[in-house]
């Protein structure tokens, strides 16, 4: 494990200006995250959880503090390179798949790949990356509807590793899916941390959390 | 989906996901173009058929009397009606000192002309007479069939006369109101070819004589309706107009100087303002299908909210998404723009054999001109109807994006 942590946050604070008076979402947050770490983030709703994951996903900008990701602050970077940062460096998995409702699940994994190559895959390496989540070629030609909670997520964790990223965030991954699909997709993302990718991890519940090698608590804004 | 184009192919499968909204954007667009290539087109018809029309006395001079002070202006110089005013004429010296000044710049001559009732068999119907010199009917007309006049009792007339009264070569017309004295019969030697309408002479329903036939029936020897100058070089139509008004109204305005080149500008340039303005109309329509692509794309913004969120969340810069609805609004608008060139050469076909009454000018560079001009406004309105929402869907906030339904 590199000593310079891969995820850096240095007193991140995250503040929304409301008409009823300015709401702090992150207080002061600082936190290392090394390589290959594989960090669950835990806490009660509106304890800030989803605000940190998003400022980790380039999603959204700290009010102030740095976060500083593969050693580069990402302060410094501009909208372009934020958006490389989630194309090249980080794979997202969220609650509610967020997959594109009108493309197929292959061309949903398709996306990202052709955003980054800007050239078709011919090697397979979509066909293989869906069959090793568990879909199949036939499967992957039906829309998003046509599949369950837990075939749509691993579509959408095939599309986030299709560009093969360091960082693997995911946000209530098993939020939507049965207790036997969630224990299932709990498996594919620790095997996932085991091969090499940092993960992070947003849960509240201690059984998912139980399968980080780190858990983090925040509440009200801050780490306990 | 190719890895170079799939911004497009993204915009292409909205459009064809949303086939009877997009299909009412390119109707809308369909129909500008249609409008402003058809009234360009409509335009430019009109505008070559009266140029062509009015050219070809392009170098006439029409010398007339000068009413000065008399109110009402000068008399319609050769047309029907154009003699009511009996004190209305250019007397004989002056004709001399016009053919003095002008001769040396073409052919002059002076004519007579009245308006006149005139009797076939039967049929009795009102048309213009002119008497010109015998000398001169050769050189400024051309005859379709027969011969030029050659005595006192012999015309010639034009195409629309002789179609509208049957008249052929020996037909016989009495010129003169039975009813108000004798008439004179004279016989149809020849049938002019059709002229069009003319500042000097209106020929084509027009019966033409000589002098002597004319001032037989009418009197008035040596009091001329008009004199008409043709003159060599249409570049001169100043000079000799300037040269007969500085001599002949030197001490009160004698004579007035038509020049046909003037009144051809003049109108050419009504016409034109008319084309513009008729296009601006037909504009309008443009404009409400820039509405209606404007509504359609901010339909699609709105109901791709979320979509849009994914996007960007899984790496999509702004300049793509961007990109992906410019995409989207071009489709549309180069849809749009093809089919109404095809529509506006078969409907501007139509309406311009239907306005103008010939389709000879058609295919010719300027009336085809607006076709390309039209599918270009059409297809920028569209594209320039598609940059805000595109605009405002690749700065949507990721996270907020993601978090609508």
């Amino acid at each position: 494990m590199d000593d310079q942590p891969l995820i850096e946050l240095r007193d991140v604070t995250k503040v929304y200006p409301l008409k009823s008076g300015d709401v702090t979402a992150l207080d002061s947050i600082s936190l290392s995250i090394q390589k290959g770490d594989f960090v669950a983030i835990m806490g009660p709703s509106g304890s800030g959880k989803s605000t940190l994951l998003n400022q980790l996903g380039c999603l959204d900008r700290p009010t102030s503090g740095d976060l500083l990701i593969a050693g580069r602050n990402t302060r410094e970077m501009d909208d372009h390179e934020l958006t490389g940062l989630r194309l090249n460096t980080i794979g997202y998995i969220f609650q509610k798949f967020n997959l594109i409702p009108l493309l197929s699940a292959y061309e949903n994994v398709e996306y990202p790949y052709l955003m980054k190559h800007r050239q078709e895959d011919e090697n397979g390496h979509i066909s293989r990356l869906l069959s090793k989540v568990g879909i199949d070629a036939a499967l992957a030609q039906h829309k998003p509807p046509e599949l369950s909670g837990g075939q749509q997520q691993r579509v959408a964790i095939a599309r986030a590793l299709v560009n093969d990223p360091q960082i693997l965030l995911c946000d209530e991954p098993t939020g939507n899916l049965d207790s036997v699909t969630g224990r299932q997709i709990m498996e594919m993302i620790r095997t996932l941390n085991e091969q090499g990718r940092t993960v992070l991890m947003v849960t509240h519940d201690p059984t998912v959390a139980a399968c980080a090698k780190r858990n983090v608590i925040i509440k009200d804004g801050r780490i306990t | 989906m190719r890895g170079k184009d799939i911004i497009f192919r993204l915009a292409l499968r909205s459009i064809r996901l949303h086939f009877l909204r997009s299909t009412l954007a390119v109707l809308g667009i369909v129909i500008g173009v249609v409008a402003i290539a058809t009234m360009g087109m409509m335009g430019a018809n009109m505008t070559l058929s009266v140029t062509e029309q009015l050219s070809e006395m392009g170098n006439v001079l029409v010398v007339t009397e000068s009413r000065e002070g008399g109110g009402g202006g000068m008399s319609g110089p050769g047309g029907p009606g154009g003699g009511s005013d009996d004190d209305d004429f250019i007397p004989e010296e002056q004709f001399k000192d016009i053919e003095r000044i002008a001769s040396k710049y073409g052919t002059v001559y002076a004519l007579y002309s009245e308006s006149d009732t005139i009797e076939v068999g039967a049929e009795e119907r009102r048309a213009t007479i002119y008497g010109l010199d015998q000398d001169v009917i050769p050189e400024i007309l051309t005859l379709s069939s027969g011969a030029f006049p050659k005595s006192t009792s012999s015309v010639i007339i034009g195409p629309s006369l002789a179609g509208r009264l049957d008249l052929t070569l020996g037909s016989k017309i009495d010129i003169g109101d039975p009813d108000e004295g004798a008439t004179t019969t004279v016989r149809v030697v020849g049938i002019i070819e059709e002229r069009g309408m003319s500042m000097d002479l209106n020929t084509d329903s027009a019966i033409i004589g000589s002098e002597k036939l004319f001032t037989g029936i009418y009197g008035g020897e040596g009091e001329y309706r008009q004199v008409n100058i043709i003159l060599d070089d249409i570049n001169e139509a100043g000079n000799v107009s300037d040269e007969i008004e500085e001599q002949l109204n030197k001490k009160e305005d004698q004579v007035s100087v038509q020049d046909s080149s003037r009144m051809l500008e003049n109108i050419t340039e009504t016409l034109g303002t008319m084309t513009t303005f008729v296009m601006a109309i037909a504009g309008i329509s443009l404009l409400v299908a820039a509405v209606s692509i404007f509504n359609v794309m901010m339909m699609s913004v709105t109901e791709r909210i979320r979509e849009i969120g994914i996007l960007r969340s899984i790496g999509t810069q702004k300049g793509e998404v961007r990109k992906m609805f410019i995409h989207e609004s071009a489709i549309l608008g180069g849809l749009g723009a093809v089919i109404g060139a095809v529509a506006s050469l078969t409907i501007g076909w139509v309406v311009v054999l239907a306005m103008v009454g010939s389709t000879d000018y058609f295919f010719t560079p300027s009336s085809l001109i607006y076709v390309p001009f039209g599918m270009a406004i059409g297809f920028i309105t569209c594209v320039l109807s598609g940059v805000y929402p595109a605009w405002s869907a690749s700065n949507l906030d990721p996270i907020e994006a993601l978090r609508a339904e």
